[in-house]
């Protein structure tokens, strides 16, 4: 169905993508604006990735998935081509994916079979918390604490900016058990809504992806038993790393995914708009923008396809390819972003036109789930220690 | 109960253009779809199936050409239950008299309560299979369905949308509904749907199987025949006003004016 | 079977074949024309070869079958509604009439219902030489299954050669049935009707959403039937010839119904069926929001015509499909049609491409719809519409 360049996707591959492909242009392309606008929630749009079995691409089947082996490659997909209709949409499904794999990497079997199901169905969203008011690139320094009792850990904080806060009901959190062993004593955690003392700041009112509800999240006080910890005490920063590593190339194929959407509507437009005779896409000027935007987009692709395989082939440290890919297709999209609304020159900087909101969209991608100057650091001292491991 | 929907594999006739200059049907890029009308049968069948709490089978079926199955696994996705391909080169060229006896023939044979139909198909536009359908059946009809409002095993009620408004109608089953747009939003096909599609076993059938006669069907059976295909005349473009709307607007109210238009 | 040849002596290879297929049933293989599997004879390819080469060769050859010509006059169905003729019937008598001189036979309407003695007799206002009235309780209001089976049965007492019948849901529905039954040709929404040189009656119809013509012909069955959408063709002018109502009782048997009709729910709408409107002012997507129908709606109520809308706004929820002008929507044909906002899409085109005036508004140059107007305005509805609503109301004064 699709055209483009033969990545050499399975059929199940290539499904997902065609059906993402549908809903994004039937059910969330006539709806963007209007969420973009009033920033509400677009339970709708759930509905229609959870009748479609879309929500749980990236779970496996014995949990009520369909990741059929290739989960990353799969979200990767899914979130491309929902992000080409709207970012902030896609978000409550990517950030549901983002929530999620904590549980799917380090939960016990019995957590597994207590959440998934739900979030593979569509049933119940999930979030991701670690980012604090103090606590951005530098994670290590949460505040928000975790005191065990009896059976039971007593969490206080509270955590900013947490994409999909107060919808989801699933939230993974990360919080100190031991503030004298440094990096080494944060835990993990799964809340869940309506927990005593879990209560949810305002909505933010944000520059871009408006689509998407951004809260804060506040503990007081709030009991959590045992079972409900994540993988042994102290294992939550690995745990928040390993999922980086594997939620970066989603958050590169969303950005992907918004270049790609704004190219479509430079190109379309400057094929049918004419100036002096003749339409702009014949002006050099214009047509090597266009040109150079499009190399970018599928440098970016190939680039996110490539890493999603190599993790869901089993790569041990994929974190400098997930940096790569996030910190490449976001600057990405930022350039192709500001370069379309060059294209359309007046009509591009008017909010009736759609292509303001990719560039307001793009921007994010740079920032979130690690800064591209964090992400440039990862890949940095990535390389040094190959180099350092090589000297010998 | 066991629902059958005939659908049809067609252009897409929004993207089929005329080529002005050679008079010619342009189809670069047109995609193969199932017919739009028929988007909405197959999801009423599936409607009806979950009113009913699933104690009913959808069995989609097209007469056309091997390409046609990729229509019928469309419609497995988004639920049919099974589909049958009634194909044979001796159903080419058949009008709407010759492909109602062929559908109806294979919808006897698959055996049948009820037939859902979509109003018309958008490459014919003709509206006539169905009702031809029914009276092959000899069964009674409601085109232009808009509602189903009650449904069992036993007989149907529905809200036909007519010119004045709508008409309430009772048939007893077995009976054929044609549907129209007004009907239902249909369903996108889910993961699950595609996978199941994609491996789904699809019947054919053949004009012997079906016990029907070369000349009965396809171009010799067809009482009508198209003599010949041409170009709508083109109604030339008249004169363009650009510039002020004070303007325009004023040489339109005079030219409206003097044409004795208002 | 039939088939379909490539006399590849004849084939310049030139492949204006396979751009005329819209079902992809023909390539160039070795320079010649080769029919593949998807091919279903439509016959579009035979008329796009330069040079002739293509031939669609049926197995029998059309040999008229015995007793053709015991057909003889044209038929006209009278629909009614609640005692009402139809409007539409009034215009297939006008092509009634001319089709009946051509044939030198007579022009009967034929009518179905109860207590219609005197919309009868007001028929014969018109050229019409005789009313078959059929009457029975249970024909009061239309349902298909007594509606198919009396008609057909007069048809196969009667035998006309020619049956016309309005495109509406009724004649279009029933009218197939009675083609099934009685095993004839019927051709939908015709928007030409001649007698041929051999006596034929030539349909010519839309096909692919109007983006082609097709000429019919059903040359080996009678009666060859065809349906007319309103406002197609012009209603012939009052002119008696003294003609006379046959009144006949059906039989009770064909009277009978499986489906019961057990309400009339008429649509509460303030305005008028635009299909009878004289000016008609429609909007399209390019009005932006449901909000500026509001302009749309006063230049109409200033012209006194009424409110029409592109398939795109009605999808959208902004106006009631009632209002719907295109080809899925009602087929218009007003003295004047304004179109704001409309592109201009094939689809539309059909449904009002036949009014006598049509005017646009919209602010792209290129849009398609300017190809069909008389007039038209490149601007921004936002300023033209008021504008021009003002002048109408000042010079209505």
């Amino acid at each position: 169905m699709a055209q483009g360049m033969d990545y050499g996707l399975t059929e199940t591959q290539e499904m997902i993508r065609d059906l993402g492909r549908q809903v994004a242009d039937e059910k969330i392309k006539p709806v963007a604006a209007h969420h973009d606008e009033t920033g509400e929630f677009p339970w709708e749009i759930i509905k229609v990735l959870a009748d479609a079995d879309l929500m749980g691409v990236y779970i496996p089947e014995e949990y009520g998935g369909s990741a059929d082996g290739t989960p990353g490659m799969n979200m990767c997909l899914l979130a491309e081509e929902l992000s080409r209709a709207c970012a902030g949409i896609a978000l409550a499904f990517a950030a549901t994916g983002l929530g999620t794999l904590p549980i799917l990497l380090s939960g016990s079997d019995e957590q597994k079979k207590r959440f998934l199901p739900d979030i593979a169905g569509g049933k119940r969203l999930a979030a991701f918390g670690i980012t604090e008011a103090n606590a951005g690139s530098d994670a290590a320094s949460i505040q928000t604490t975790a005191v065990k009792d009896g059976d039971t850990y007593v969490i206080n904080g509270t955590k900013q900016w947490i994409s999909n806060g107060g919808e989801a009901e699933v939230y993974t959190v990360f919080a100190m058990t031991d503030r004298t062993r440094g990096a080494r004593g944060a835990t993990a955690f799964i809340l869940e809504k309506g927990m005593d003392g879990f209560s949810f700041g305002k909505k933010e009112d944000k520059l871009g992806i408006r689509g998407s509800t951004t809260r804060e999240l506040v503990f007081e006080d709030v009991r959590v038993p045992e079972a409900n910890r994540l993988g042994r005490e102290g294992t939550g920063f690995m745990i928040a790393m390993k999922t980086f590593d594997v939620s970066r190339p989603g958050v590169a194929a969303q950005a992907v995914g918004i270049a790609q959407g704004a190219l479509d509507c430079a190109v379309n437009y400057a094929h049918t708009r004419k100036q002096f005779g003749k339409s702009i896409a014949s002006f050099q000027g214009v047509g090597f923008m266009l040109a150079d935007m499009a190399m970018k987009i599928e440098a970016a692709r190939a680039l996110v396809y490539a890493t999603a395989r190599h993790i869901d082939g089993g790569a041990k440290r994929p974190t400098k390819y997930s940096a790569m890919s996030k910190c490449f297709a976001s600057d990405v999209a930022m350039q192709v972003t500001t370069d379309a609304i060059q294209v359309l020159g007046g009509y591009g900087y008017m909010k009736e036109y759609p292509v303001e909101k990719y560039f307001r969209d793009a921007k994010v991608t740079q920032i979130y789930e690690g800064t591209n100057q964090i992400q440039r650091d990862e890949i940095a001292r990535a390389l040094i220690k190959e180099a350092a491991g090589r000297k010998s | 109960m066991r629902i059958v929907v005939p659908v049809k594999q067609v252009p897409d006739t929004t993207e089929v253009r005329m080529d002005s200059e050679t008079n010619t049907l342009v189809r670069e890029g047109v995609d193969s779809i199932v017919n739009p009308f028929d988007t909405y049968a197959v999801e009423e069948a599936v409607r009806v199936k979950e009113r009913l709490n699933l104690d009913a089978s959808i069995t989609v079926l097209t007469m056309g050409p091997p390409q046609a199955e990729s229509a019928l696994r469309e419609c497995l996705a988004v639920g049919a239950d099974e589909a049958a391909l009634v194909t044979d080169r001796a159903f080419a060229g058949s009008d709407t008299w010759a492909t109602s006896l062929v559908l109806a023939t294979a919808i006897r044979h698959i055996g049948f309560d009820l037939v859902i139909c979509g109003k018309q198909a958008i490459d014919g536009d003709t509206a006539q299979v169905g009702p031809g359908i029914s009276v092959h059946l000899d069964v009674p009809q409601a085109t232009y369905v808009g509602k189903v409002e009650e449904i069992t095993p036993g007989k149907a009620v529905v809200l036909r949308l007519v010119e004045e408004g709508h008409e309430r109608i009772e048939l007893p089953l077995p009976c054929l509904w044609t549907v129209t747009k007004e009907i239902n939003e249909p369903r996108l096909p889910s993961l699950r749907g595609k996978m199941r599609a994609k491996k789904a076993e699809i019947r054919k059938l053949t004009a012997e199987e079906l016990g029907l006669k070369a000349k009965a069907v396809g171009l010799d059976g067809s009482p009508t025949r198209v003599v010949r295909i041409f170009s709508p005349l083109p109604r030339a473009g008249g004169e363009v006003f650009t510039g002020e709307a004070d303007e325009c607007v004023a040489k339109l109210v005079a030219a409206l004016t003097e044409g004795q238009v208002v | 079977m039939a088939e379909i040849i490539c006399i590849q002596d004849q084939c310049t290879g030139c492949g204006a074949c396979v751009e005329a297929c819209a079902y992809d049933g023909v390539e160039l293989a070795e320079g010649v024309a080769l029919f593949k599997e998807s091919c279903n004879l439509c016959g579009a390819c035979v008329e796009a070869c330069p040079v002739n080469a293509i031939v669609i060769r049926k197995e029998l050859e059309a040999t008229p079958a015995a007793g053709l010509d015991d057909y003889r006059g044209v038929w006209v169905f009278g629909e009614q509604h609640r005692g009402e003729i139809a409007p539409v019937v009034l215009e297939l008598v006008g092509k009634g009439r001319e089709l009946a001189d051509a044939r030198g036979c007579e022009l009967v309407v034929v009518v179905l219902g109860s207590g219609m003695e005197s919309a009868c007799r007001e028929l014969l206002e018109h050229p019409v030489d005789r009313v078959i009235y059929a009457e029975a309780a249970e024909l009061a209001d239309y349902l298909s299954g007594p509606y198919g089976r009396v008609f057909s049965d007069l048809v196969r007492e009667h035998r006309p050669e020619i049956v016309l019948a309005g495109a509406t849901t009724v004649g279009r529905s029933f009218l197939a049935r009675v083609a099934v039954e009685i095993h004839t040709g019927l051709t939908a929404d015709c928007t030409g009707l001649e007698i041929d040189e051999e006596g034929l009656l030539a349909q010519t119809r839309p096909a692919f959403g109007g983006n082609i013509m097709a000429t019919i012909l059903c040359p080996n069955h009678r009666p060859q039937m065809a349906t007319v959408r309103h406002k197609v063709m012009k209603p012939a002018a009052r002119s008696s010839r003294g003609g006379s109502i046959e009144k006949v009782e059906p039989k009770r048997k064909l009277v009978a119904s499986r489906a019961k009709l057990l309400a009339l729910l008429p649509e509460v709408e303030e305005t008028i069926n635009i299909a009878e409107a004289d000016i008609i002012v429609s909007g399209g997507r390019g009005l932006g929001g449901p909000e500026n129908f509001k302009l749309v709606e006063e230049l109409a109520v200033a012209l006194g015509g009424a409110v029409g809308a592109s398939r795109a706004t009605v999808d959208a929820g902004w106006k009631p499909y009632s209002h719907q002008v295109g080809q899925t929507g009602k087929t218009v044909c007003p003295k004047l049609y304004i179109a704001c906002g409309i592109s201009g899409a094939v689809q539309h085109l059909v449904g009002m491409q036949s009014s006598d005036c049509i005017v646009a508004i919209n602010k792209d140059p290129h849009a398609p719809i300017f190809q069909v107007t008389d007039y038209g305005i490149v601007g921004d509805l936002h300023e033209v519409l008021p504008r021009l609503t003002a002048a109408v109301r000042a010079k209505r004064g």
